[in-house]
């Protein structure tokens, strides 16, 4: 008998004022595996990685997240999130704060952590994420590169047993988006558990356990990247991959 | 319709501007004088201090500054607990905070100042034993509150949504995200509008004097029984006020500039 899975999605659901973002999706994310989710925009795949960490809440179907249910009003959903790391779009760092700062203030103010202790943490995931030298700078004095990276370090002095990202490379420009995908490769071959909502497909290729392609808030292909990108079964998978490796 | 070019010059536009006040002004000076009018501004200085062997010595007009300083710290330390409490109320999510915070901020706003001070002093001021100085405190500290509760809901607003799922996504309650995340970002949108406020309220506390509150405004309103000096006065009284909300103004933008991150 294996470890139980990190996420399990069963039938779930999602209305936004009569818009059916999600429709009856099942997913289920083993510790150490690698999902990466992709399909056109609109296609509830924010929503779905959303609803993991309970900023969006399901409305139809079961969620377990780390053994327990997770919903919008679960009593134990602070714990939960700190056991799931976000990495959003648009970075949502703390502009206020040094980047050092917005490394401890989760280790510290939810995880009682005292403040040596934290920097330390904190100083070794910006290692890992390859900028120790910017700790004291704010955030609008780094690139969006930098920042990203920043935020993924944030994600992970919460020591979370999972990663969620939504879009984390979509907001930067072009020549930045290596040092990203470098990082998250990293991370990959440390064998964190990753959820990845992305259009790098080269990223999904190299790191990929099981691709989900999602289309009007369905699941509507899930296989291993060979098949994937080889023999996508059905014709809108093809039609979305010929869009974006087309050309 | 555009204004002829000519006026849009910077050396006829200045000079312009400058004959009709010196003619608004003349015709004033040539008013008074054709009432009659006893300038005695010699008679002004010692009702803002004196020098005596034992130092200065603050007159009648800056005591009243005094208290007028007072009442408006007291009123607006009272008026930002009170507004915060109806932001609380009001982004609390509860039907009835929301409800209670909706007809508190109409109800404040659709009263003039003047007849929620009557109802403080003469109403209220029977019925729960309010003094003067509580009544014009109370009216000033409630009138706006409301107009600081609207600040904080704005200055709140203005922080991206984003910022509290970043704050939630790292396991942050709403109470963390709003200490460390929140808050301290909308200060500096808060602090120019809470400014402006502070002025109006120092400017409001004149109403006051209605109810003889021994502000500035009734302290000069004293002099002018006693003396008579009504021009004078009433220049000297409005120059002391406008010092004070200059010094305010600047001050603080100072310190914004200080605090806002380059």
């Amino acid at each position: 008998m294996g470890e139980q899975p990190v996420i399990v999605a069963e039938h779930i659901g999602k209305h936004f004022n009569g818009f059916q973002a999600l429709d009856d999706v099942s997913l289920t994310v083993s510790r150490g595996e690698r999902v990466v989710v992709c399909g056109p925009s609109g296609s509830g795949k924010s929503t779905l990685i959303r609803c993991f960490n309970g900023l969006e809440a399901h409305d139809a179907g079961k969620l377990i997240v780390d053994g327990r249910a997770m919903a919008a009003d679960s009593p134990h959903i602070r714990q939960l999130r700190q056991d799931v790391g976000m990495v959003f779009q648009q970075f949502n760092l703390f502009p206020h704060l040094t980047v050092l700062e917005n490394l401890t203030i989760g280790p510290r103010r939810v995880r009682g952590m005292a403040r040596r202790e934290a920097e330390a943490l904190a100083r070794k995931y910006l290692e890992r994420v390859r900028i120790p030298e910017q700790e004291g700078k704010r955030p609008d004095q780094l690139s969006g590169g930098q920042q990203q990276r920043v935020a993924i370090a944030r994600a992970l002095c919460m020591e979370p047993r999972v990663m969620l990202f939504d879009e984390p490379t979509s907001a930067l420009d072009p020549e930045m988006i290596g040092e990203v995908l470098d990082v998250m490769v990293d991370l990959a071959q440390s064998g964190m558990t990753m959820v990845v909502v992305t259009h790098e497909m080269g990223f999904a290729r190299k790191v990929a356990d099981r691709m989900v392609f999602m289309e009007a808030g369905r699941i509507v292909e899930m296989s291993p990247p060979e098949e994937f990108f080889g023999h996508p079964r059905t014709e809108r998978a093809r039609v979305f991959l010929n869009q974006i490796l087309g050309h | 319709m555009r204004a002829p070019r000519i006026l849009g010059q910077r050396v006829v536009a200045v000079a312009l501007y400058a004959a009709i006040m010196a003619a608004l002004m003349w015709s004033a000076y040539a008013g008074a004088q054709g009432m009659g009018y006893n300038w005695q501004w010699y008679r002004v200085p010692k009702y803002l201090g004196s020098l005596t062997e034992d130092g200065f010595q603050a007159g009648e007009i800056l005591t009243g500054l005094g208290v007028t300083i007072q009442l408006s710290l007291t009123a607006f330390a009272l008026g930002t607990v009170l507004g915060a409490g109806v932001t609380a109320l009001r982004l609390s999510g509860l039907v009835m905070g929301r409800a209670i915070s909706v007809v508190y901020l109409e109800l404040i706003r659709n009263i003039p100042l003047l007849v929620l001070l009557y109802l403080f002093y003469y109403v209220l001021g029977p019925i729960f034993d309010l003094g003067r100085w509580s009544a014009a405190i109370l009216t000033l500290a409630v009138f706006h509150s409301a107009l600081i509760s609207e600040i904080f809901r704005a200055g709140i607003a203005s922080v991206p949504r984003g910022q509290w799922e970043a704050a939630a996504a790292i396991g942050m309650s709403r109470a963390q995200a709003f200490a460390y995340i929140t808050l301290p970002q909308s200060v500096r949108f808060m602090l120019p509008p809470l400014t402006g406020e502070a002025v109006h309220l120092i400017k409001s506390s004149a109403i006051v004097s209605v109810i003889a509150v021994a502000e500035l405004t009734t302290v000069g309103r004293n002099i002018i029984s006693d003396t008579y000096m009504s021009f004078e006065i009433w220049f000297t009284v409005a120059a002391v006020y406008l010092a004070v909300t200059l010094v305010l103004s600047f001050g603080i933008s100072a310190l914004e500039r200080r605090i806002t991150p380059t």
